[in-house]
């Protein structure tokens, strides 16, 4: 295996982009990477594409080659691939792009994630971001998405005392981040008060405490680290990528209070780039719900089981804290377009190490880490990231 | 939502909670699965065809304020995660109780439901949904 690096990054807004089209969005964010990495067309070995459900949202299967035409790869018939694992589509997009490169197979990839959420309704995007769990068993039930992470919290509330407002304080802590990133689809602080008395979706859950639906893209592009230095003096290495799988159905589970699959996948990150959680400085994790983050931040390692609501309403997951959590304001305020948001947490992770993250910089962030979840948890993909 | 026959296939599971027991190890799968995932190939040819008795406990719970549109006739509603008394779990509708009345650990029991349609000249389907088992005298 051979290191890899991450040379060029490049995104777009995220939320509710009435005037672009899925195509529009995907070839903005991968133009912008590639530029970002002074590349040429000729240079690029292969095209990965993260996109959960661009057949339901917008009636379109077959996006890598949609992807690979705009963006006018087609014409030297440059191989695209789309990956779907629900929410950890993005991320999954990476580790194949990761692999191809690191096998030796590749030298030079595009790793894009897109998804176009608001051509459909929000009782329609429901039921499509529902389709991520098991349709057959838990879904025609009345279980909607957020339900199942509504009882993820009720657990977490009942076995370790997690209280109502230390879920919220997520919601304020992601809103607070996303106040300072331009890019994010919430610019706007909100009060711990707001989160609490907001509509209920499925409680102990409101409205503040789920993720938007949105419309973005991001891309990165992946090199060997030996080439690396040729297109930029500041290559990020990928210093480790794990994944991991659970059942599909919650219920299926001993314990819905963790992600085994986060657990494992960390451990076996960790392992590979021979660090511990003390070694890393922020962490963008799937906070698709509140409850998700509090989860995400234990099952990773950072926090003991239980103790991850206490922690973020002490602040220590806040910018200046003891872990910088969701800098980029997490899916909760930067957006969540489904098959983006795993590659979108690379590319705050690559700013931050790079030392261009603005207002909202880490100072000397050296190591970050992105948990990108499918499901509940039925899919979980973790890279690290450090500077060389 | 769904064709008839995606539906109708289910119905052993749905009507009268079919589920497989491996004869290996005694887990209890539910829905049905062609293999065990303790055992693995130990266990083929020995999952055996048993039924839920259909009580069991809330393990966890939910009020739904936003449904999928064929639900919006029944929301608020409560979803539950079951443990039955075999060990594995289900989730779908707590009805017969107010939601303020729901606990983590309360008795209950599989009762068949009308579950949606398709559409309103659609097949109705039906399946299980919980209530509150009732303490007797």
């Amino acid at each position: 295996m051979r290191d890899v690096a991450v040379i060029g990054i490049g995104d777009t807004k995220f939320g509710e982009l009435w005037d672009l089209s899925f195509r529009d969005i995907g070839i903005q964010a991968g133009l912008a990477a590639v530029e970002d990495a002074k590349l040429v067309a000729e240079e690029i070995d292969a095209l990965y594409v993260g996109n959960m459900s661009a057949g339901r949202f917008i009636d379109q299967e077959h996006v890598a080659a949609l992807i690979a035409d705009y963006s006018g790869l087609a014409r030297d018939n440059t191989p695209a691939t789309r990956i779907e694992a629900a929410g950890a589509s993005g991320g999954l997009a990476l580790r194949e792009g990761y692999l191809a490169v690191a096998s030796g197979m590749h030298d030079i990839v595009v790793v894009g994630g897109a998804e176009k959420m608001t051509d459909v309704g929000d009782v329609l995007a429901t039921e499509i971001q529902s389709s991520a769990a098991d349709q057959q068993w838990e879904v025609v039930f009345g279980a909607t998405f957020p339900a199942l992470h509504a009882m993820i919290a009720r657990r977490h509330m009942h076995e370790y005392g997690t209280t109502r407002e230390q879920i919220a304080q997520v919601a304020v802590k992601n809103h607070r981040h996303g106040a300072l990133n331009p890019k994010a689809q919430f610019q706007r602080e909100i009060e711990l008060a707001s989160v609490l008395k907001a509509p209920p979706v499925a409680e102990p859950l409101g409205v503040f405490d789920c993720a938007p639906f949105s419309d973005g893209a991001a891309a990165v592009v992946l090199c060997s680290m030996e080439k690396a230095r040729r297109y930029t003096d500041a290559p990020i290495r990928i210093a480790a990528s794990a994944q991991a799988s659970d059942t599909l159905a919650l219920h299926t589970r001993q314990d819905i209070t963790s992600f085994r699959a986060t657990q494992v996948a960390a451990r076996e990150a960790f392992k590979r780039a021979r660090k511990e959680p003390k070694d890393v400085q922020l962490a963008e994790v799937h906070d698709n719900f509140t409850i998700s983050e509090i989860l995400a931040i234990e099952d990773l390692g950072f926090f003991p089981k239980g103790q991850g609501g206490r922690a973020t309403m002490e602040g220590e997951t806040a910018l200046g804290g003891k872990l910088a959590v969701n800098t980029s304001g997490g899916l909760k305020a930067r957006g969540d377009p489904i098959g983006a948001t795993g590659v979108a947490q690379i590319v705050e992770l690559v700013q931050q190490l790079r030392g261009t993250a603005g207002k909202r910089q880490v100072p000397g962030a050296k190591v970050g880490m992105a948990q990108n979840v499918g499901g509940t948890g039925a899919t979980v993909v973790v890279t690290i990231l450090e500077v060389v | 939502m769904m064709v008839t026959a995606r539906f109708w296939r289910e119905n052993p599971s749905r009507y009268n909670l079919a589920a497989k027991r491996c004869n290996n190890c005694g887990k209890v799968f539910f829905p049905p699965r062609a293999v065990c995932s303790v055992c693995h190939r130990k266990s083929l040819g020995k999952m055996e065809c048993i039924h839920l008795k259909g009580e069991g406990e809330v393990y966890s719970f939910t009020v739904v304020h936003e449904a999928p549109s064929h639900f919006e006739m029944l929301k608020p509603y409560v979803v539950v995660m079951v443990k039955m008394d075999e060990g594995v779990m289900l989730t779908s509708q707590l009805i017969d109780v107010g939601a303020k009345d729901v606990r983590i650990g309360m008795r209950v029991r599989a009762t068949l439901r009308r579950l949606g349609e398709d559409g309103p000249a659609g097949v109705i389907y039906y399946g299980y949904k919980f209530a509150p088992v009732r303490q007797e005298g």
